[in-house]
């Protein structure tokens, strides 16, 4: 036995773990059917969160509320700690997250960063070319003479965020990439210190905030959507919510 | 002569030293015993701030008066209660005073907490005394003129504060008793649970009757009327459930007494919980049926009825069953449910409007949330599935218009 282990350890590994999965799962199908119960699942869990972010984290109609499907468990963990302790403020979520403990916010912030939803077609823009222009400037080269570095830099080459912190910016709407940039420059949205998004936007006019969300949602979807592991590039400097 | 001396020595130390250890053993019991006293008192509630120092206070409390801001009650000998004295704190957990005689606003329960016993309180002051120190100084209050005057507590003190340690009814049960004294004392429950008057104060005579929370707009319902929250034909089983989990057979809680749960009664012991489920039944009064007063037209009412089904089954039934049945505890049942069918229709607007989630705790750590409908259904909607559920499967709660759905639009969520 022992000597089969260590021959086929990873042949043996894999099979546990499909024992493990099938048990789980056969354990799960029999919880979600308990007759009287609702499904025993997390997707049951979080119908509070769909009429805002859709059955699965793809978002709604409201251009105000934002896709949650797919961006890294660890921003989604954040954004949830920050709502429940009112860091981060919208009476309708603060309110909803008030007496949730943290595994179960992680569980949740789990639920929808393994949610896969094709991402929506990208809108045209209302804007100007100059004004896109400009904001494709803005997001992938910044400006230096203004200390405003890159989106690309943090957001990575992709826009698709990093592992576990950083959020990917695709399949967002214009109107809610400007009211969080807007909401960074006045103060009002912070994150753990240092918060490298607040250091960023203070520098950003108001034309900039408007030309960079409008480019950011004209962006199609890439082919793979998912955020890149951590580590894959280094930070230009540092950020509270990406440690090392 | 020598060897005998340092063997009496010998034995003195470790006698010393088994009665040292023996003391710090009853210390650490008197400390864990005031956390536990501290939890049933809800403390934390007001005095830590959001992403604040446990008691470190500096939590802005409105009221109709004006805000209060919570004091610093960590042992820090500047800022917090540092150089108090177990006598100190026990008179100011009875009689509303600070050591120096000052007068405390009455936004502290201390009507409540005068009925705590001397040995508790200072349970409960050796375990503050027990907790990292914080330096931070106490924000000044934000009253409006006069309250920012506090002779006038004086005055509502003569009318709404009487002193004095719970005394047990020796006609009741122990178990009684010990409810008794977790709800009226520490548990201080009737500063949300009965009618608040203009004057921010509450009758003795109508304790535990239900109100309307001031500055929060919901409504605390009567634990002694069966129409409301008075638990008279509940199950011990299903109150305690309630209290300890948030979800029961019979019903779930949510606002302000999701925050009770979460902070204070998930902690109580088994036999506690029991306790005051057993008085909380105990205090039900059987209450007349309410006079049919709603101010509804008739024909607007069967109109508002008949959309409300529709909304219902389109919107709600997939989990509260199109007999209202629920799937209890985690989706609760609207049938014969008294939240949804006591007089104030406060709780049930403001659920569909918001939604919400039960609070996590150790016997429900992942609850089951309501979705807010605030966005998706118009005042004229919702007031019709108030309206529905309020007085569908014998139901006999009243309609309810779309002004009442409109105004608690703008209600303050936290």
């Amino acid at each position: 036995m022992v000597r089969f282990l260590e021959g086929d350890g990873v042949f043996a590994r894999y099979l546990a773990l499909a024992v493990a999965i099938a048990t789980l799962a056969a354990f799960d199908d029999a919880a979600a059917q308990t007759p009287n119960q609702p499904p025993d699942t997390m997707a049951a869990r979080v119908e509070a969160c769909t009429p805002c972010h859709g059955n699965r984290g793809e978002g709604t109609s409201d251009v105000y509320f934002p896709r949650l499907a797919g961006k890294p468990a660890g921003y989604l963990y954040n954004q949830l700690l920050a709502f429940r302790s009112g860091r981060r403020k919208y009476p309708p979520m603060n309110y909803l997250l008030e007496f949730l403990p943290d595994p179960y916010l992680e569980a949740m912030a789990e639920y929808f960063a393994s949610e896969h939803p094709p991402l929506p077609p990208s809108a045209p823009s209302e804007v100007s070319k100059d004004v896109l222009a400009h904001g494709e400037l803005l997001a992938t080269s910044g400006d230096a003479g203004r200390n405003i570095p890159a989106c690309v830099s943090c957001h990575g080459p992709g826009l698709t965020g990093m592992q576990p912190g950083i959020p990917g910016l695709l399949g967002l709407r214009a109107n809610y990439i400007s009211a969080q940039l807007g909401a960074w420059r006045y103060g009002t949205r912070t994150a753990k210190s240092p918060d490298c998004m607040q250091l960023v936007a203070g520098h950003l006019t108001e034309a900039d905030v408007t030309a960079v969300a409008a480019w950011l949602a004209t962006r199609p979807a890439p082919a793979n959507p998912a955020p890149v592991p951590k580590g894959t590039y280094a930070l230009p400097f540092g950020c509270g919510s990406q440690p090392n | 002569m020598g060897s005998k001396l340092s063997i009496m020595l010998l034995t003195l130390a470790a006698l010393t030293t088994a009665a040292q250890a023996q003391d710090k053993d009853k210390t650490s019991d008197i400390i864990a015993r005031g956390e536990y006293l501290a939890r049933a008192g809800d403390c934390t509630a007001c005095h830590t701030a959001p992403e604040g120092r446990l008691f470190a206070g500096g939590r802005a409390m409105p009221t109709p008066f004006g805000t209060l801001y919570t004091s610093n009650i960590t042992p820090d000998p500047d800022t917090g209660i540092g150089k108090w004295s177990a006598d100190d704190f026990y008179k100011t957990m009875h009689s509303g005073r600070f050591p120096d005689g000052g007068l405390i606003y009455p936004a502290m329960p201390f009507a409540s907490y005068t009925k705590v016993t001397r040995a508790d309180s200072d349970a409960i002051f050796a375990y503050l005394r027990s907790i990292p120190p914080v330096n931070q100084k106490n924000k000044p209050h934000d009253l409006r003129f006069p309250y920012d005057n506090r002779q006038l507590i004086l005055g509502w003190r003569t009318l709404f504060f009487r002193e004095g340690e719970f005394k047990p009814d020796p006609t009741k049960s122990a178990e009684w008793n010990r409810g008794a004294y977790l709800v009226e004392g520490l548990g201080h429950c009737s500063m949300c649970h009965s009618p608040i008057n203009a004057l921010g104060g509450t009758a003795q005579s109508d304790a535990f009757k239900g109100g309307l929370i001031p500055m929060q707009n919901w409504y605390a319902p009567s634990l002694t009327s069966n129409r409301e929250a008075g638990l008279g034909d509940w199950s011990i089983k299903d109150i305690t459930d309630l209290l300890q989990t948030g979800v029961s057979a019979r019903g779930v809680v949510y606002g302000p007494m999701a925050e009770v749960v979460h902070n204070s009664l998930q902690y109580l012991s088994d036999e506690d919980t029991r306790a005051m489920a057993v008085y909380l039944k105990g205090i039900s009064e059987p209450s007349p049926p309410p006079p049919a007063s709603s101010t509804l037209p008739t024909t607007e009412s069967s109109l508002l009825i008949s959309l409300g089904k529709t909304v219902y089954d389109k919107n709600c039934a997939s989990c509260h069953g199109l007999q209202g049945e629920g799937k209890p505890p985690h989706w609760p049942p609207l049938a014969n449910n008294q939240s949804i069918e006591m007089q104030s229709a406060v709780n049930p607007i403001r659920m569909v409007l918001n939604g919400g989630y039960p609070p996590g705790t150790k016997g429900n750590p992942m609850p089951y949330g309501m979705p807010p409908f605030a966005g998706l259904l118009s005042d004229n909607e919702v007031a019709a599935v108030v309206s529905y559920i309020r007085t569908a499967w014998g139901n006999r709660g009243t309609p309810v218009s779309a002004r009442e759905a409109n105004e608690l639009r703008s209600a303050p969520l936290n």
